[in-house]
């Protein structure tokens, strides 16, 4: 295997290990200029972000391309870093560079003065951050793969406490490292398994294995716990909810759009390409976590106040969407129903496209908006659609991609996902045929769910009046905050309004994975058709919709024109009269997810104070927490500390007793070799 | 796509314009017959209509243009969902752009629009009003798209004409799971379109009002299209639950007089529809809005074991 | 002609599952003894059509029976009962409704996949019937437990009978008539009984309520 270069075709493998230079180049340039904050900013930046594109543009055009495969000199003496381009790594490295891009260009309007790490310092992290994403997607063996993770993980975790002032932060910051490394070292076992005990750790030789079924399901737990980590899979969610909002938005936005995804590219890898044969109960499993984490995520933020933490659970649900939509591909695949399997994969993979660019636009928009007011509390926004414009209308587009409404990018893989669902031919096994409705039904109710949580997030920001005083001076996005927006924005327009070509560059991977592909289905009967079976089965077109809507608009607003008038009075609202308004009276945040809370209250472990009726000052206080703090977290953490003051009792303080310990010690190793 | 595609397609939109308001008024007629008041004139919609649109506009100082741009948005939506519905023919140009499942998505941009509109003047009710229909909302999209799932799992397809099409031309056979979505359909489309179980349309300024709450802002031609659009969806539902439960009698000949014959057909089911929501408004009592969920989830419910009862029972 | 048969038996189940899970859901005792009368006439009609699709007349009989005791005697004798306990008023469930319809539809699907490999080797007209009445059965015995007053639970009871009887008609077209008879008979005097019963509990305690009967254990 150490033969290196297989075919002539490099350029796609090497132009994307220029453009990883080129971070790492950048990054380097960042400590140069340590603290010229404008050149950082308005130069280093921009140029990373151009990367990203260049990186989008080539992934993209070698997804049709034969797989490549290098080998770099660096690392260890004999182990060389295999890397390898073929159609999964493609698509994950489109997503990677298409996101990048737009964050990148707004992380150069972004980052100001006075933010704990030296902007120099904090380029060299985020710019490592996005080659190690890169190269954990490029890489071809255990060892490079596990050393790029690491590094994804500190230079995240370095970035998410740039504000390492404030405690919160380095809490949230320690409690990502943990859960992190817990799961590197299930990804560790996981291939130690898959290695099958060959001593190469290459992935062309875990390809070759052939692992017994107890030993590959060993493995895919391993995968589901390690990579489930890093994705925010309940119940290892919870760095999730603390990092995100610890961390500088456009941090942030690549972890939620991007870093998340290369877990969702980790089990992808394991469970279809490594892994052979799977089992049908592993669909299960897969099922069962990511209807639970989407549930549990999407009723979580519904009743968030701080507009980060929203938009973090809402990752945990879409992540979870993610990890159902694996399940049924498995479960399809399992059965040999690999055309319904495609269709599954597609829905995941489109998702991961679609996700990244939303996702990392509402974070985005919620660092313009954390700089313009210094708020992230959603009690104390409001109304900033009229001095933020620039912010609210990129917002409005990505809170309807989030929502999952056509003709937007949301609504295409819940589309294909429900179509799944629906064409299930009867599974063998009656029961899980009975489940798919049951599943079928919940991811329905998490979209709607999702809208409900969207809606909140943009018309308590953006919408009403201002709930604070100072809001109304809130500055409204610069320049290049601007552009990245515009970027990611027309990356959710054109991922609705396109399907049909999204999901030819899905096809590559489909084949790959499952052997078939809707490339060829899916536009057969025109471009502008969506239509994965056939038209009398299902159709849609997302530019006939657009176009049926606006026209209807069109007409509309035309003839009450010309056919009445357009007068329009300004005066204040009436509110039925009732004369007395301040901006207190709008609904809050805590108030427009009331009654989630209280439908869906056995998931949360809600403590109330009431106030009495004598109080002077009354004050009414609600917490809505985590359950699994309590269930699992902290007995482990508990249990964990009883044990340390088990082993304290060893400490003595005298040097005596210690060497007395190491003596002792000898003494069995000695009696132990000579056994 | 042929002329008669087209010329069937324009005439549904235009019978459903104007036929829409007809239907809201039909049913407050017969409710009002139904408790021996009065009943207005089924051309009472009309005449509101007429002169709301003559009147000024008047806007609240602080709303953004999504506050002016929701009565068009809605009131295509709700256009659109009429036209991709089949109520005449089955043979229409548009019908491919958006199956069962973009439907409703069509249902819920409306809805989010609506929503955030009324959140858009910053006053209580208006955001408390928001807030209810969004409760209303995740709870009833889900319960709609299972009963269309029902009806999809029957015909193996998702798309409108053919769950259509072959619904009609089944021989005779009863499909149990039918009547579970059936009545979920019927619990639905009492939330969606506001009527007495959940919402009252009579009413105005009542702590447990959901529609009137979110239109409480506008006023002229703004109105007027909500108001148009709120009868639209009436009449979009009432074609959806005809065109499943009872799919007789849209045309199939490539003609135009069975295509004009089509449309008394369809007067006298979406009369008879009426009547039986005057019916059901009349004998029910109006429920508090801590109950609006649970009832919604029994709906979604309902529609779930209509699709459990087809995979048992095959029918 | 019998395809178009069997599913109007399917209806019937239907019919039966959809009353089932309606009673789950109705805190009014009223309409819960509305809803049982119209079980008890589903029931009625799918009995009379299973004996003519069969032939058996003795069906017919039971069919009349079922009417005579089920649609007209035992909703009589409920109705006096309320009206002379005074009783109209709404019960709240022990568990709040969504969540109780959840564990129905969980119910569902165990007695779906517990019925079908039975119902495959099944030649009975209406296979899938089976699985529908186990569900009934299930379904009103949760309702049983979730309610906390007496009347619900008796009507509960009542509706599991029902379901029974309409597992016997349509996978084993009914029973033989001693059987029958014998089960119409213990079920009105069941009713009569619980009726005295209820007077008595209301004498002791000055209420309905079963939690009161806690009270009863020696300690």
């Amino acid at each position: 295997m150490m033969g290196g270069i297989i075919d002539g075709a490099q350029a796609h493998l090497e132009i994307i290990l220029l453009v990883v230079a080129s971070w790492l180049v950048l990054g380097a340039a960042g400590i140069v200029v340590m603290k010229r904050l404008a050149f950082v900013s308005k130069v280093l930046f921009p140029i990373g972000g151009v990367a990203g594109v260049a990186l989008m543009v080539v992934a993209a055009s070698s997804l049709f391309a034969q797989s490549q495969v290098a080998i770099l000199p660096v690392g260890l003496p004999g182990l060389a870093f295999h890397l390898r381009l073929d159609a999964l790594s493609a698509f994950f490295l489109t997503v990677i560079g298409g996101a990048a891009a737009g964050v990148s260009w707004f992380a150069a309007g972004y980052f100001r003065k006075g933010e704990g790490t030296p902007p120099g310092l904090l380029c060299l992290q985020y710019h490592l951050f996005l080659a190690s994403m890169v190269l954990v997607v490029l890489a071809d063996d255990a060892y490079a793969f596990m050393v790029m993770w690491e590094t994804m993980a500190l230079s995240s975790f370095f970035l998410v406490t740039t504000n390492h002032r404030i405690a919160e932060i380095r809490r949230a910051g320690y409690l990502y490292l943990l859960i992190a490394h817990i799961g590197a070292l299930a990804i560790l076992m996981c291939f130690g398994v898959l290695q099958a005990n060959t001593g190469d750790y290459t992935f062309a030789n875990m390809r070759v294995q052939e692992v017994s079924p107890f030993w590959a399901a060993i493995a895919f737990g391993l995968a589901v716990v390690g990579f489930g980590a890093k994705a925010g899979m309940v119940p290892l969610h919870v760095w999730l909810p603390e990092a995100h909002p610890a961390a500088p938005s456009p941090v942030s936005a690549l972890m939620s759009g991007v870093m998340l995804k290369t877990a969702i590219y980790g089990m992808l890898r394991v469970m279809f390409d490594l892994l052979h044969v799977q089992a049908w109960w592993w669909g299960v499993v897969l099922l069962t976590l990511g209807i639970v984490s989407a549930l549990f995520g999407v009723v979580f933020s519904a009743v968030q106040t701080d507009m980060k933490r929203l938009l973090a659970y809402s990752s945990i649900e879409n992540i979870g969407l993610l990890i159902t939509g694996m399940g049924l591909a498995i479960l399809f695949k399992a059965y040999g129903m690999s055309s319904l399997s495609a269709l599954a994969l597609t829905a995941v993979l489109y998702h991961v496209l679609s996700h990244a660019f939303f996702k990392s636009l509402l974070f985005v928009a919620t660092g313009s908006v954390l700089h313009a007011t210094g708020e992230r509390n959603l009690g104390r926004l409001g109304g900033l659609i009229r001095c933020m414009p620039w912010v609210a209308w990129p917002a409005l587009v990505g809170i309807l991609a989030g929502a999952g409404l056509p003709p937007l990018g949301g609504f295409v893989p819940e589309w294909l996902l429900l179509q799944g669902f629906l064409f299930t031919p009867g599974l063998p096994n009656p029961f899980l045929n009975m489940l798919i409705p049951v599943l079928a039904a919940s991811i329905v109710l998490i979209a709607a769910l999702a809208a409900y949580v969207m809606v909140k997030f943009f018309g308590v920001i953006f919408l009403g009046r201002p709930r604070e005083e100072k809001l109304a001076q809130a500055q409204d996005a610069h320049m290049f905050e601007r552009i990245g927006m515009g970027w990611l924005v027309v990356g959710c327009v054109m991922l609705g309004l396109l399907p049909a070509h999204i999901i030819q560059l899905i096809d590559p991977v489909t084949h790959q994975l499952v052997g078939q592909g809707l490339g060829a289905s899916a536009n057969s009967v025109s471009w502008w058709l969506l239509a994965p079976m056939s038209v009398a089965r299902a159709s849609y077109s997302p530019l006939l919709f657009l176009l049926g809507v606006a026209a209807c608009f069109g007409f509309a607003f035309v003839l009450v024109r010309r056919l009445y008038h357009g007068r329009v009075r300004r005066a204040a609202p009436w509110d039925c009269g009732f004369p007395w308004r301040n901006a207190r009276m709008q609904d809050t945040a805590e108030g427009f997810g009331q009654p989630i809370r209280q439908i869906f209250e056995p998931f949360f472990r809600i403590r109330r104070q009431l106030p009495t009726p004598f109080d002077e000052r009354p004050r009414y206080r609600v917490t809505a927490d985590d359950h699994f703090w309590h269930w699992l977290y902290l007995p482990v953490a508990y249990a964990v500390e009883r044990v340390a003051r088990l082993v304290g009792l060893l400490q003595q303080g005298r040097i005596a007793t210690y060497l007395l310990y190491s003596f002792v010690t000898l003494i069995v190793m000695l009696a132990l070799v000579s056994v | 796509m042929s002329a008669y595609g087209i010329a069937s397609q324009l005439l549904e939109v235009v019978i459903a314009l104007l036929a829409a308001p007809l239907l809201s008024g039909w049913v407050n007629q017969c409710r009002a017959w139904l408790q021996n008041k009065t009943a207005p004139s089924v051309w009472q919609l009309y005449r509101m209509l007429r002169k709301l649109f003559h009147k000024e506009s008047v806007v609240a100082l602080n709303a953004s243009p999504i506050f002016r741009a929701t009565p068009y948005i809605v009131f295509g939506c709700m256009t659109l969902a009429s036209a991709i519905i089949p109520t005449l023919s089955t043979e229409l140009p548009l019908a491919p752009a958006a199956d069962a499942i973009a439907l409703v998505g069509l249902f819920a941009i409306a809805r989010v629009f609506i929503s955030l509109a009324a959140m858009d003047t910053g006053t209580a009710f208006g955001t408390f009003g928001a807030r209810r229909e969004m409760l209303m909302g995740f709870l009833a999209e889900p319960a709609l798209l299972m009963t269309l799932f029902t009806a999809s799992l029957i015909t193996q397809s998702t798309s409108l004409t053919t769950i259509i099409n072959t619904l009609a031309h089944r021989d005779l056979t009863i499909y149990p799971s039918l009547a579970f979505a059936g009545i979920a359909f019927v619990m639905v489309s009492l939330a969606e379109n506001a009527r007495i179980p959940v919402d009252n349309p009579s009413t105005h300024l009542e702590l447990t009002m959901i529609h009137e709450a979110l239109i409480l802002e506008y006023s002229g031609r703004h109105l007027a299209l909500m108001e148009w659009a709120a009868s639209l969806k009436l009449f979009a539902y009432s074609c959806i639950g005809l065109a499943i439960f009872f799919p007789w009698g849209l045309t199939e000949m490539h003609s135009p007089v069975a295509l004009l014959l089509a449309v008394p057909t369809l007067l006298l089911k979406l009369a008879a529809g009426g009547a039986a929501l005057a019916l059901i408004e009349t004998f029910s009592a109006k429920m508090r809005i801590f109950r609006v969920p649970e009832f919604l989830a029994t709906a979604f419910l309902l529609g779930v074991i209509g699709m459990l009862v087809f995979l048992l029972l095959g029918s | 002609m019998p395809e178009v048969i069997s599913q109007t038996i399917n209806l019937f189940a239907s019919v039966l599952l959809i009353v089932a899970f309606a009673m789950l859901s109705q805190r009014r005792i009223l309409s819960l003894i509305h809803l049982f009368t119209l079980q008890g006439v589903a029931l009625v009609a799918s009995t009379a059509l299973v004996g003519y699709v069969t032939r058996q007349p003795h069906l017919y009989f039971s069919a009349a029976l079922t009417f005579l005791l089920k649609v007209i005697v035992i909703p009589f004798l409920l109705h006096r009962l309320i009206n002379r306990l005074n009783v109209k008023w709404d019960t709240e469930t022990l568990i709040n409704i969504p969540a109780l319809m959840l564990i129905g539809i969980v119910l569902v699907i165990f007695a779906f996949n517990l019925a079908l490999p039975i119902s495959k080797f099944s030649t009975s007209i209406a296979r899938g019937t089976l699985g529908i009445a186990l569900a009934c059965v299930l379904l009103s015995l949760m309702m049983m437990i979730t309610r906390s007053k007496a009347i619900p639970q008796v009507i509960g009871f009542l509706s599991m009978e029902n379901a029974l009887f309409f597992a016997a008609t349509s996978a084993v077209y009914g029973m033989p008539m001693v059987v029958e008879l014998g089960i119409a008979l213990d079920v009105l005097i069941g009713i009569l009984i619980l009726g005295v019963f209820l007077f008595q509990i209301r004498e002791q305690f000055d209420s309905l309520d079963i939690a009161h009967l806690e009270r009863l254990k020696e300690d």
